[in-house]
């Protein structure tokens, strides 16, 4: 059995765990809806956003060349990073050079991505994360389990029950207000103790040389305007070519979300504060690979905004953390095969390809469709199991051949009719949570055959 | 290593590229949808745990924060027109020195009616970039005819590189990362009042 299905039933054990966790996105899902009906003109801010990547992304490295002149005239000092080793080497290098031992990071997928935590505190380096969903995943050892809302996987108890054990809130409180004050103190001083500031970057603007960072909190702010040393890291693909853009990408952002007009905080960053060092990091790590593919290049679009995440009906019933992937849900699916086709193999059957990953979408990347070509692209180089790939072979075999086919309908019915049990058991997979249909007498086209000729006048 | 990375990842960027990719839009503007952005701007701002009130004059100002903020030990601002007793932030040395702040109140220069947004930059705080974020409780004071109804039409309006750092504010800092219940003051203010004058 692949990992996703496994883990995801685990998540399944607890009903009543994953109804409410199913309600709690589609809440988030409606509340999206509400903002993007207020727009008129929504559906063209979405294929404005769509033709702006795409022109992008097929002037990348113009824009990066325009970017770097501008940002280095801004005294933002510019890394490329081939990698996930290499983008972590380059943090590493600028903290030993500065001797500094402590970080504060607000959110950034890429730094999940490039499992940059780990990697600094095998260094001896101390490195808080400082959104309170990332927080609290990061004192559990856990991984986030939603790209815009990390800890969407667990009940205020749970929340309770952590910060009792890391902060010494009261045993048992659960009340939101009193955790998130207790978080409150206690990343104030980790802020006023930084040495060194980590963001991610929502959006890089080529003729300005700058960049955009989005947070509701107020922590990547607090980190990087206190810090002596501010390093954003982003993945190269969030470059868009002029400030003027930021009007559409803003308004599609946070509506797309968490159904806010905008996020609290759009900081514009163009030049390091006096005594300040600022450095951006511009990581690869596969996406001039994914450029490549026709078929696939389109998931580089991606704003990051989750709302396909929140829409999908299987990441709504198996939890972020089955996808075992930095990024999960729809965009997750698509976007993991790329990392390592050989792990992520599993992904593309998590889904029902029922396309609201796409109708949701902000910037048009068509999510479900990218899903079922990673299914014959996984299936083509070999990486899914035996059962299912004997299971594909199978299905082709029957459905290329209309006898075949008739053959086995045939066969079916009467095994359903004769010999439920041979069907309906443990050994099926499609039995799993499915009761197997009454089979009827005779196919469609036995029925048509037969009637071909009533009713009609000759 | 760095710049052999830098050339290899250009090189396969230009590689890569799509032909077929469509033309740059630029220009973008949608026309108005509010009969009145003034209150649409309070509307929107209400919604997302901010407050915005019509002040006549600073001296209405001063008199509604002093009686707002009776205990504020710490009164950070720099309008002169504003007759409050206050710090200059200018005057304070390490942005470090601003943990103890209660009360910050900012001039801003442009409102956005649609998402309740305000712009700030380094004109307005002065040089502690960090002062809209520490401080307990933020006030800002906007002319209310500076009120523009999209963020098109805001972002011809501002120029955020005129100093080295400026943001949209819409709201107080808030989470809702504990089981989706919005709790307003995160990190950031926990109270944003935005003084509409004029």
């Amino acid at each position: 059995m692949s990992q996703h299905s496994v883990a995801a039933d685990l998540f399944n054990k607890d009903e009543a765990r994953v109804d409410w966790h199913d309600e709690s996105l589609w809440f988030i899902r409606q509340k999206r809806d509400k903002a993007v009906w207020q727009i008129p003109e929504w559906e063209e801010l979405r294929q404005l956003g769509s033709d702006i990547k795409e022109h992008t992304l097929a002037h990348l490295d113009d824009y990066w060349r325009t970017f770097e002149e501008k940002a280095a005239a801004n005294g933002i000092q510019i890394h490329w990073a081939a990698d996930a080793q290499e983008h972590n080497q380059i943090i590493l290098d600028i903290m030993r050079q500065h001797q500094m031992t402590r970080i504060v990071k607000s959110k950034s997928m890429l730094t999940e991505e490039c499992h940059l935590n780990p990697f600094l505190e095998k260094n001896g380096i101390e490195v808080i994360d400082t959104d309170l969903g990332e927080r609290i995943v990061q004192m559990r050892n856990e991984a986030p389990s939603h790209i815009v809302l990390p800890a969407i996987h667990l009940k205020r108890e749970d929340v309770g029950d952590t910060f009792h054990e890391h902060l010494g809130t009261e045993a048992g409180a659960t009340d939101p207000q009193y955790l998130t004050e207790a978080a409150r103190q206690h990343l104030r001083e980790k802020f006023i103790q930084a040495d060194l500031a980590i963001t991610g970057v929502n959006f890089a603007i080529a003729e300005t040389g700058g960049f955009v960072v989005c947070t509701n909190e107020g922590n990547a702010d607090m980190g990087a305007h206190l810090a002596k040393i501010h390093i954003a890291c982003m993945g190269l693909e969030k470059i868009i070519p002029k400030m003027d853009h930021l009007g559409v990408f803003l308004r599609l952002l946070a509506r797309s979300a968490t159904g806010q007009p905008i996020t609290t905080y759009s900081s514009h960053f163009h030049k390091p504060r006096a005594g300040q060092e600022m450095h951006l990091v511009i990581v690869d790590n596969g996406r001039t690979t994914q450029l490549g593919r026709p078929d696939f290049r389109n998931s580089l679009k991606c704003i990051r905004c989750g709302s396909c995440i929140n829409t999908c009906p299987v990441y709504r019933r198996s939890g972020g953390h089955s996808y075992h992937n930095a990024v999960s849900g729809p965009i997750g699916i698509i976007l993991a095969p790329n990392l390592d086709m050989k792990a992520n193999a599993d992904l593309p059957f998590a889904s029902t390809l029922c396309g609201s990953c796409t109708n949701v979408c902000p910037v048009k990347i068509d999510i479900h469709d990218q899903i079922w070509k990673w299914r014959q692209t996984v299936v083509a180089e070999g990486y899914v199991e035996g059962g299912k790939k004997q299971g594909i072979r199978l299905m082709n075999f029957v459905l290329s051949s209309p006898k075949v086919y008739r053959f086995m309908g045939k066969m079916g019915r009467s095994l359903l009719r004769i010999a439920p049990f041979l069907v309906n058991n443990g050994l099926n997979p499609w039995y799993k949570n499915r009761e197997m249909p009454v089979a009827p007498a005779e196919s469609f086209r036995d029925w048509y055959l037969k009637n071909e000729n009533n009713g009609k006048h000759k | 290593m760095a710049s052999t990375s830098r050339q290899h990842i250009l090189e396969k960027m230009r590689q890569n590229r799509p032909t077929d990719a469509p033309e740059l839009p630029e220009n973008i503007q949608f026309p108005p949808f509010f009969d009145d952005p003034e209150l649409k701007f309070c509307d929107t701002l209400a919604g997302i745990g901010g407050q915005a009130i019509f002040a006549p004059s600073y001296a209405f100002i001063a008199e509604d924060l002093q009686q707002l903020f009776p205990d504020a030990q710490l009164v950070v601002h720099a309008i002169a027109d504003l007759p409050l007793s206050g710090v200059h932030p200018d005057t304070m040395v390490d942005d470090h020195d601003l943990a103890p702040v209660d009360l910050a109140i900012l001039p801003s220069a442009l409102g956005v009616a649609e998402n309740g947004a305000i712009w700030l930059d380094e004109r307005h705080f002065g040089r502690h970039r960090v002062l809209p974020f520490i401080t307990q409780h933020l006030v800002i004071v906007l002319d209310r005819k500076k009120i523009t109804h999209n963020l098109h039409a805001a972002y011809g309006l501002i120029d955020p590189t005129a100093t080295g750092f400026g943001m949209w504010l819409a709201g107080p800092s808030k989470t809702a990362d504990i089981e989706q219940s919005l709790v307003i003051g995160a990190h950031g203010a926990r109270s944003l009042r935005v003084y509409l004058l004029g």
